[in-house]
């Protein structure tokens, strides 16, 4: 034991019930979230996590935890906005250390368009109150004393946006920290339990079938990450989501001296140090849709390539260990948080490779919908049926990675 | 990994091919516009067997057809079109 495996958290696991005011499929953070708030906010704890394997096996346990608001488009950065803020908050509300660190985070821009995106990022963050700065290449420099700012000559730094609040924390302990608050209010998580129908009666959601029988509620999430597809299917729901792979790696660990998160437009890497002092390096999506969790040898290739044209110290380190997860991408790079056609089942999707940062906010407003059935205005701009009415919420620029 | 054993030059490292989605409307969707707004902005996105096209863009440059499991990136067959 040491201290990144929390050996005191309260789970009050229950034999699972008949029937349930509300059921939410999959136990990652999203799902763990809406039961907390469901139980903090809502005083509704008559409610059913069913997880098929373990909580936090899937996306929030494999990824890269950047937590940051400054996105493209005003709505998202309202919303991300507030997940930040949550998140500041989260340790004294849980009462859990979730390591929870600000680091401050930058966009290198290697090109005169880039360098013209990071001074609107900057703009538009501000004005809408997720403080961005443009800085300069020696700004940068001073920001991460580590980075090779001619880019080994090949991709000199121009100029770059920098976002103090940039964070990041533990993936497992803010799934903890969710799964135990939400349990000690009466709320029951089941593991190894998986949804293999639902059961729909006159366009209302009435239940699921799951490995061990039947299980009743007139409300349920749908909160699967990347296999909401086969969710979707079950409801006869078209989604606008491929599920693509993402892979991140680890160094060896070493001294703590790598401050801030760091990211390229043009690379499309991005790089930060652990509380364990490994380098975590991750990138873009495997270019394939697929449900398959294996890593290879050619993302580590890759990666590590362009990773050392812009810090070569990363040349004398080791690899330690790579991982996959598979990332429910959306048609416009941005989340679904939304109603659907059947009554009483809702959905929250479109999380791709950006969703860690979010589970406190998506958390608390698919709480209130479910809570009230009215849609919170953070989150109506991220309807599912914003595609249908020609709304979409394109930010690819902001969502490609992290 | 996926491997593509190319009919016309042997097995290929992926990163020499493009992904090709074969895109397809469910014969369920018959009204007009949800066929237009299913073409747009929806996928199959099947967990499990299905059909895709890849090019051989670093190799012979012409379009082969996978037979794959998604769940393990298996390829079942494969033959050129
Ligand atoms: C390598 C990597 C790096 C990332 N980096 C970042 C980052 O830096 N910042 C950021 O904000 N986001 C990042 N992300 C994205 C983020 O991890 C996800 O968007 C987020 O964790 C999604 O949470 P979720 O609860 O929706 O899904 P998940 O955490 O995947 O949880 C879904 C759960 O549903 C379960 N499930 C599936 N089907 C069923 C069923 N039929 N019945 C019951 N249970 C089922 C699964 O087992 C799983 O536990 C990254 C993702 C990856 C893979
Ligand atoms: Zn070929």
């Amino acid at each position: 034991m040491n201290e990144f495996v929390e050996a005191k958290v309260d789970f009050k696991w229950q034999e699972p019930k008949k029937t349930y005011d509300v059921i939410i499929i999959g136990g990652g953070g999203h799902g763990l979230a809406a039961a907390y708030f469901l139980a903090t906010r809502h005083g509704i704890t008559d409610v059913a996590v069913l997880e098929r394997k373990y909580i936090g096996g899937g996306n929030s346990g494999r990824n890269t935890t950047v937590i940051r608001a400054n996105y493209g488009i005003p709505e998202s950065v309202r919303f991300y906005k507030r997940s930040v803020d949550l998140y500041f908050q989260l340790e004294e509300e849980t009462d859990r250390w979730i390591m929870h660190k600000q680091k401050g985070l930058v966009w290198l821009a290697h090109s005169e368009a880039h360098v013209r995106q990071e001074k609107a990022r900057a703009e538009l963050n501000t004005a809408l109150g997720a403080e961005t700065s443009y800085v300069t290449p020696s700004e940068i420099k001073e920001i991460c004393p580590q980075i090779d700012i001619t880019g080994s000559g090949q991709w000199p730094v121009l100029g770059g946006s920098y976002h103090p609040a940039g964070s990041t924390a533990r993936h497992d302990r803010v799934n903890w920290a969710l799964a135990e608050g939400a349990m000690k209010r009466g709320a029951h998580i089941h593991q190894r339990t998986e949804v293999q129908d639902l059961i729909i009666e006159n366009n209302q959601i009435k239940g699921v079938v799951t490995n061990h029988g039947k299980m009743y509620a007139n409300k349920v999430l749908c909160a699967v990450g990347g296999h909401v597809t086969s969710i979707g299917d079950m409801a006869g729901l078209r989604l606008p989501i491929r599920t693509h792979p993402l892979q991140a790696y680890v160094t060896n660990h070493y001294a703590q001296s790598f401050g801030p998160i760091i990211s390229s437009t043009s690379l499309y890497f991005y790089i930060s140090q652990t509380a364990r002092g490994e380098i975590l390096l991750g990138a873009e999506i495997d270019k394939q849709p697929s449900y398959s969790y294996r890593s290879g040898y050619h993302f580590l290739q890759t990666c590590s390539f362009r990773a050392m044209t812009m810090f070569p110290f990363l040349r004398d380190l080791r690899i330690n260990r790579q991982w996959g997860g598979v990332c429910d991408m959306s048609a416009d790079y941005s989340p679904i948080m939304s109603k659907t056609e059947i009554d009483g089942f809702y959905i929250t999707s479109g999380w791709g490779t950006w969703g860690f940062k979010a589970i406190p906010a998506s958390g608390e407003s698919m709480a209130a919908l479910i809570a009230t059935d009215e849609t919170p205005d953070l989150i109506a701009p991220f309807s599912l049926d914003r595609f249908k009415r020609d709304r979409t919420m394109a930010d690819r620029g902001s969502a490609g990675t992290h | 990994m996926i491997s593509i054993n190319c009919p016309t030059c042997g097995k290929r490292p992926l990163s020499e091919f493009h992904y090709g989605e074969i895109l397809s409307v469910p014969d369920t969707i018959t009204d007009d516009e949800a066929i237009d707004l299913d073409r747009a902005f929806m996928y199959n996105n099947t967990e499990g067997v299905k059909y895709e096209a890849w090019f051989h863009a670093y190799g012979c440059r012409r379009w082969v057809r996978l037979h794959r499991d998604t769940r393990t990136d298996e390829v079942i067959d494969i033959d050129s079109v």
